[in-house]
């Protein structure tokens, strides 16, 4: 196997009386979709906070390309090729999908006056969508008349588009119907062949199965077990996660 | 490519086209009803309504609430409210007038009056900052915050000047800012449609424009991606403070004295404004154009029902009722686009 992309080994982090991890590891190689399970409350989205730049952990490294890393925050993250699909979806709805793509990195003439180059931007953006097979009704219409399905969609491609390495993706699909998750997972697989790695963050386990490569399954703050999709079934996935099963990391 | 991804159209309309975006563009409609208000009137009284000396007086009594309509639309797309514009209009006058008086009163010269118009816009500015800091920094809703600074600046400007009028304006401001023409055309309507037009294109073209609606829109996504939303919050904040300031001048050269008590509703005018000419009191949306329009509607209105001779009481019932109005359609249209 090829050496991992992203990494996280012994990862503490305590929120007053809570322990959220407790010495969690993390592995994503390039170009996979791994897929970070657990019940509520395992620790999922601490860790991903951590491994995004969003939280500074307790103890532990994060390396990246093998190297630690220590992340000044999100922006820092995204610096370096790590982007987040927030579960909130995070664009600005009066504005139209390609301004959303460019959202804070706007590309601008006149450097005084920092004037946009709208031309430009939406030629690059109809690409950036053209490439995932993203294809929305009104280009230059507000996101809040897009479905939810083409919403991700455009919160997908963004990420995708300045992500070189890493996108995490928090339940990409959990308010979506069965038609646009549909979409959402197809494109989950598009970003994949584009060598972009995806961490999946998701409670659906027959979505999990169908898409992911991999899956790591957090319990208690700690990793238990790492899984190959293919041969894995939904029944082993729920056993991992509420500890029927513990592959490694015990104490 | 796969069959899916032909279906990511599912919800699309197709044949949306200039037209479709025509009628979806809300200026567009403002402007049509201003146009029918005003050929409304020029029809009904056109000796008296539609003559150059009457529009060019409509204009005059428009420009200065421009000025602060234009600093409000960026403070309503933010999301936010400036309810202190007035105050602080009356402040950035007293304190020009005060350094206008203090540098020769009546006689004084171009000079006096460039410092007097800068000590009046610095405050405007200042003040400005302070409801930027207290709105993106203490957390304090713009709301309350600027109601706070209506009082403080109203209460201190009364106690610059013992609650009198400042008079003894220098006569060349009055005579070429408050009253001159420039080809025809009042200098105070000059100077607001060079400010309207200034950041009507810095609103609509820069990305100064587009990180301010974007704030608007979805603060939290607008931090997420590295937008430094604090300090946009409060430069949009200090904007409408020295607007406000500018404001103040023009208001001290057009009327000669500082009209300390007659600014109470400008927040409200310029709010008005910013609302019928279709900025979104949730943010994300509005624009300069349609200020513009927004300022002139109830302008044309007031104008045209003193001329037919309605009691000037009524005049407000009929600002405030067009204010209404406006919006409820408004919210009808956006609703049936929604839909869509």
């Amino acid at each position: 196997m090829t050496d991992p992309l992203l990494e996280a080994r012994g990862v503490t982090k305590r929120f007053g009386h809570v322990q959220a991890l407790r010495g969690a590891a993390f592995t994503a190689h390039p170009g996979e979709v791994v897929a970070l399970i657990g019940d509520n409350g395992a620790g999922k989205s601490t860790l991903v906070k951590t491994l995004s730049g969003a939280l500074r952990p307790d103890a532990g490294e994060i390396l990246l390309d093998g190297r630690p890393v220590e992340f000044a925050g999100p922006v820092d993250a995204q610096r370096r090729g790590i982007e987040t699909v927030y579960q909130d979806l995070a664009l600005a709805h009066d504005l139209d999908a390609a301004a959303n793509l460019f959202l804070g990195r706007e590309i601008t003439r006149f450097p005084p006056l920092r004037l946009l180059d709208r031309g430009a931007m939406r030629r690059r953006a109809a690409e950036a969508f053209d490439e995932l097979g993203i294809r929305l009704p009104d280009m230059s219409a507000p996101v809040r008349q897009l479905s939810g399905g083409q919403r991700q969609c455009v919160a997908v491609a963004r990420a995708v588009a300045w992500a070189s390495k890493v996108v995490f993706m928090d339940e990409p699909t959990a308010a979506l119907g069965v038609v646009q998750r549909e979409q959402v997972l197809d494109l989950i697989r598009r970003v994949r062949d584009r060598g972009v790695t995806v961490i999946l963050i998701s409670h659906n386990m027959p979505e999990v199965l169908a898409v992911a490569d991999r899956i790591e399954v957090l319990r208690l703050g700690r990793r238990v077990a790492r899984l190959t999709a293919a041969d894995t079934t939904v029944e082993e996935l729920v056993s991992a996660m509420t500890g029927g099963l513990d592959q490694e990391d015990a104490a | 490519m796969n069959s899916m991804t032909e279906s990511y159209d599912d919800t699309a309309d197709g044949g949306r086209g200039r037209g479709a975006a025509l009628l979806r563009n809300n200026t567009l409609w403002t402007l049509a009803v201003l146009v029918v208000l005003f050929l409304f009137f020029a029809v009904l009284k056109p000796a008296e309504f539609a003559t150059t000396f009457n529009i060019r007086g409509v204009l005059t009594e428009s420009a200065i609430l421009l000025v602060l309509a234009v600093g409000m639309t960026y403070v309503i797309v933010t999301a936010g409210i400036d309810l202190s514009v007035g105050s602080i209009l009356v402040f950035s006058g007293v304190v020009a007038a005060k350094t206008m008086v203090a540098l020769g009163g009546t006689t004084a010269g171009w000079g006096g009056i460039l410092l007097g118009a800068l000590a009046g816009v610095g405050c405007g500015l200042g003040w400005g900052i302070v409801n930027g800091l207290l709105v993106a920094k203490a957390k304090v809703p713009p709301l309350i915050a600027t109601l706070g600074t209506l009082g403080v600046s109203l209460g201190l400007a009364q106690v610059i000047t013992n609650g009198s009028d400042v008079n003894r304006i220098p006569a060349k401001l009055s005579n070429v800012i408050g009253f001159g023409l420039v080809a025809g055309v009042p200098w105070l309507v000059v100077i607001a449609g060079l400010i309207a037009v200034l950041f009507g294109l810095l609103l609509a073209l820069s990305r100064f424009g587009r990180h301010t609606y974007a704030i608007g829109s979805n603060a939290e996504a607008s931090r997420r991606v590295g937008i430094k939303v604090d300090r946009h919050l409060i430069k949009v904040y200090a904007l409408s403070g020295l607007l406000s300031g500018v404001a103040g001048v023009l208001s001290l050269a057009h009327y000669s004295t500082t009209t300390i008590a007659s600014h109470t509703s400008d927040n409200l005018g310029a709010i008005a404004a910013v609302v019928i000419g279709g900025a979104s009191l949730f943010g994300g949306v509005g624009g300069i154009g349609g200020t513009v329009i927004g300022v002139l509607i109830p302008g044309v209105l007031r104008n045209g029902l003193i001329i037919l001779g309605a009691q000037r009481f009524w005049l407000d019932v009929a600002v405030g009722a067009v204010l209404v109005v406006a919006v409820y359609f408004d919210q009808l249209r956006r609703r049936a686009r929604e839909r869509e």
